[in-house]
């Protein structure tokens, strides 16, 4: 039995976008994404008082504190994530942590994901990842080794992943494949989705353009925008709830570096402690699992974290997907909202997407993609260049 | 901002006080790499020594040779002022003292690159420091 202190109770998310309608400011956006959290959680405002969000745009300094201002809230712990795609995952356990120790009750964890409005009219930008990733401040290491080098943006970086791996293991291109494949046809139920109406097939993949090899087109996310959040709250007030609660059973977090050049190593990534902590502490075991829901910028990352998170041994991954059908209806759904290869990646949110959908699931409350039967899920984060790494194991009451 | 460009808009580094023997020394054309009496050798140049903290490096002289440990092939040119070159092979070289180090592989076929392959260091020196590169040892 693990954790049963805190659970999730509301969700809110939005579709995710290639090109936002509706502009506004971050804070703007934490606002609408708490007002939908609390509504679905039907919690009432007053009750909040634990707030994660990331760094906001509008407050680069004291951003709880504006984003409390905003909110019209009082609240008793609050903190600003900043863990890449594994923020959304991070915040999460932070808020159960934050419950079970008692230094609040009901928080917020919001992902939004969305470009202001223009400073002089014109059309709302296309989301595009800043090239450099922040590595370009004044001292950055990456500033003067990498970025000079070439390395910028994610995709070079997990291209050395993936070489890697063929050199060590060898690698399927088909197998990866596969995965962006089963992954795009789990989109088709989700009304989020980008990709919705729009199945691929192995061929297609293989045959889009080459990136970074041995990364093609379909093997790597769209950015996009959206939003996502979470009401997390006490097990007692979850119970009270119009939802089944969804217990944060078991948590785990590993940092190591920053730049993939300096991962301690290349295929064996953080995941692994932070799985092996989350799995331990909710006593749940890999076979047990209904629902695997991770990180997938690319499909690489998924083949890794499927073998750094324990489902298989380390080389072993392609052979455990070979021998699995991943979508929904499949003998180990995998990301049954299409993960971010096939629902888009809008920042942020696409990164809790991957635990707003396992609670989505716990819930009963997928629609179309609903499994038969859902009762225990593992959800992760993975940020920056297989850096920051969040896994949660996540229970249905 | 931590980076300063060419007049043909290539991004490269800003020397910092911690950095700046690095990049001397790169201009010359030799490879140094900072020395931990405990822990050996370790890059980027920091302050201290990532394994013990310990401020008693010293720079030394490393050989400039390696091995591709992994590598990419950038068909798309991600790296702003890089677009001409493509397609371009970006690696992660082991170097002999053990260290890992990005670099662009250079003067060399970007399909012929293997991971395994030996590699050794060229030096671009541009405005005031430089780009190290590698190219496969003949
Ligand atoms: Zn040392």
């Amino acid at each position: 039995m693990g954790r049963r202190a805190a659970a999730i109770a509301g969700i809110a998310e939005w579709k995710a976008q290639r090109v936002w309608d509706r502009p506004m400011f971050m804070l703007e956006a934490c606002a609408q994404l708490a007002q939908e959290a609390l509504a679905d959680a039907a919690i009432d405002k007053d009750a909040v008082d634990g707030l994660l969000l990331p760094p906001v745009w509008e407050s680069p300094m004291f951003g709880p504190s504006a984003a409390a201002e905003y909110l019209g809230l009082a609240v008793n712990f609050a903190e600003v994530v900043d863990l890449g795609g594994a923020t959304g995952a991070g915040m999460v356990w932070r808020a159960a942590a934050a419950i079970e120790v008692g230094a609040c009750e009901t928080c917020l964890v919001l992902c939004p994901t969305v470009p202001p409005p223009p400073q002089q009219g014109g059309d709302p930008a296309k989301m595009r990842m800043p090239a450099y990733l922040g590595g370009d401040a004044w001292g950055s290491p990456q500033g003067q080794f990498e970025i000079p080098a070439g390395m910028v943006a994610a995709t070079p970086s997990f291209a050395q992943v993936a070489q890697r791996y063929r050199a060590v293991h060898g690698l399927r291109e088909e197998t990866l494949a596969r995965i962006a494949v089963h992954e795009r046809d789990n989109a088709q139920t989700n009304e989020r989705a980008i990709f919705r109406g729009k199945p691929i097939t192995v061929e297609d993949v293989l045959a889009s353009r080459r990136v970074c090899d041995p990364l093609k087109l379909l093997e790597i996310v769209m950015p996009c925008f959206g939003g996502a959040a979470l009401l997390v709250t006490s097990a007692e007030r979850a119970a009270q709830g119009p939802h089944r609660p969804v217990f944060v059973s078991g948590f785990g977090e590993r940092l190591t570096h920053k730049s993939i050049t300096y991962a301690p190593d290349l295929l064996d990534n953080p995941i692994r402690a932070a799985a092996g902590r989350a799995f331990g502490m909710a006593g749940a075991s890999r076979e047990a699992i209904d629902l695997a829901s991770i990180y997938d910028c690319y499909t690489i990352t998924v083949l890794v974290t499927i073998e750094n998170a324990g489902f298989c041994k380390p080389g072993q991954g392609q052979d455990f997907v070979d021998e699995r059908d991943l979508r929904r209806d499949g003998d180990w759904p995998l990301n049954t909202h299409g993960g971010q290869l096939g629902a888009g990646q809008p920042g942020l949110a696409g990164g809790l997407a991957h635990v707003t959908e396992a609670a989505r699931q716990l819930m009963g409350r997928a629609g179309e993609g609903q499994l038969r039967r859902c009762d225990l899920a593992y959800a992760n984060g993975t940020g920056g260049m297989m850096a920051e790494q969040v896994a949660l194991i996540l229970e249905g009451a | 901002m931590g980076l300063q460009h060419t007049p043909e808009g290539r991004p490269v580094a800003l020397a910092n006080p911690t950095s700046r023997p690095f990049f001397d020394a790169a201009r010359e054309g030799r490879l140094v790499l900072q020395r931990c009496p405990r822990d050996g050798f370790f890059f980027y140049p920091r302050s201290h020594c990532p394994r013990c903290l310990g401020t008693d490096w010293s720079w030394e002289a490393a050989s400039g040779r390696g091995t591709v440990h992994s590598f990419t092939i950038d068909r798309v040119g991600h790296a702003p002022g890089l677009g001409a070159e493509v397609p371009y092979a970006i690696a992660i070289v082991e170097l002999e003292e053990g260290p890992r180090m990005t670099a662009r592989l250079v003067d060399c076929d970007p399909d012929s690159v293997h991971v395994g392959q030996e590699v050794e260091a060229r030096f671009e020196p541009l405005l005031d420091v430089a780009v190290v590169h590698f190219t496969p040892r003949a």
